[in-house]
């Protein structure tokens, strides 16, 4: 019997191609984000309503990551945003590898400053796998209960920003805005927290000022 | 379940190593799993076993290593042990905690058996 010793990071070559999306992205001074959440969160409908209100000042494009449809990527087409869909199959996250072939359509678009990514619906999976985006996005809604973060640490930890969505339904809840956040900020104290009803549109403005402001750098 | 990417993964690299050393059976595989990975050990375990059977990697034992969230104050480098989550300094009371342990996701070593030996 041989022993061989190791030290190997199992993620190893999705690390190494993290690194090289976000040179690259550096690079054509893209500012990107990766947008993670339990399905029906509302990362589509934060991103229609991201583009209504950016569209005309910073540059945009979208990868919209699903299991199965394109039916998310058809809803941001009609948003008159380019978009790109990466159907993953079996495979309940993206990963660096399939963000690597889409970086070259990315880079023949113009004027693109901001390149937003959405992840397959899941809060556990995508938390494992870095595409090379410059921030990682939380998204959770009123109607998950105010402990997520406290079940998902791994995700909220990663994440620099968390939304916390679907405000307009907090008072048919027992959801509490405040202890989401501190218990948000218990797991991670450097997240950035912004909370927002795509419905009644509280918090898109501050949200769209955000993204734009770190789109310009 | 990413579980499954993670034990093709790992898989890749043990088979990698077995190529470069002339291994031809592997006995068992140690690997080590922080508590803040989002990775369920008994899920691996389960996927490592589908993966390998049929396989010339089959009946390799996996030793997973659990390594508890640790951290050091970025106040006054006090190291501690994070209990839920969330972390505060007991000496300082500062919450600048840093990670040092807790997000590895890596192979340690592995026991093979050489055709030459
Ligand atoms: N009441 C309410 N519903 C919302 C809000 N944002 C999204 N939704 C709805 O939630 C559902 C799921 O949204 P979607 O954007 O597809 O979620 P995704 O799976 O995270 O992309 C849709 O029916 C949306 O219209 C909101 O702020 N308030
Ligand atoms: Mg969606
Ligand atoms: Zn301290």
């Amino acid at each position: 019997m041989h022993d061989i010793a190791l030290d190997e990071k199992i993620l190893a070559k999705n690390d190494a191609l993290a690194r090289e999306n976000r040179e690259a992205l550096k690079r054509h001074g893209i500012f990107s984000i990766n947008m993670v959440s339990s399905p029906g969160s509302g990362k589509t409908t934060i991103i229609e309503k991201t583009a209504e209100r950016l569209r005309n000042r910073v540059g945009m494009a979208v990868i919209e990551g699903d299991m199965q449809t394109d039916l998310d990527a058809q809803r941001i087409a009609r948003c008159r945003i380019p978009v790109r869909q990466i159907t993953t199959g079996r495979a309940c996250h993206l990963d660096a590898h399939m963000v690597h072939h889409a970086l070259p359509w990315v880079f023949g678009l113009e004027n693109v400053r901001l390149l937003i990514i959405e992840n397959v619906g899941n809060m556990v999976c995508p938390a494992e796998y870095d595409l090379g985006e410059e921030m990682k996005v939380a998204v959770m809604s009123v109607t998950e209960g105010d402990d997520k973060p406290l079940k998902y640490p791994a995700l909220f930890h990663a994440a620099k920003a968390l939304l916390i969505n679907k405000t307009d339904l907090v008072r048919f809840t027992d959801f509490d805005l405040r202890r989401a956040e501190e218990n948000a900020l218990k797991v991670n104290p450097r997240l950035t927290v912004f909370t927002m009803s795509c419905t009644d549109g509280t918090g898109l403005g501050e949200w769209a000022a955000f993204l734009a402001a770190h789109s310009v750098q | 379940m990413h579980e499954l990417s993670i034990a093709r993964s790992m898989l890749d690299i043990v088979r990698e190593q077995m190529a470069r050393h002339g291994a031809e059976k592997l006995r068992s595989l140690k690997i080590r799993v922080g508590e803040m990975t989002a990775v369920e050990p008994q899920a691996l375990l389960f996927c490592f076993e589908a993966c390998t059977k049929d396989t010339p990697l089959e009946g390799a034992a996996l030793d997973i290593e659990v390594v508890p969230l640790a951290g050091r104050c970025e106040e006054c480098g006090t190291e501690m042990r994070i209990e839920g989550y969330s972390a505060q300094c007991p000496a300082c009371r500062s919450a600048s905690v840093e990670h040092i342990s807790g997000h590895e996701l890596a192979i340690v070593s592995m026991e093979v058996d050489k055709t030459d030996a």
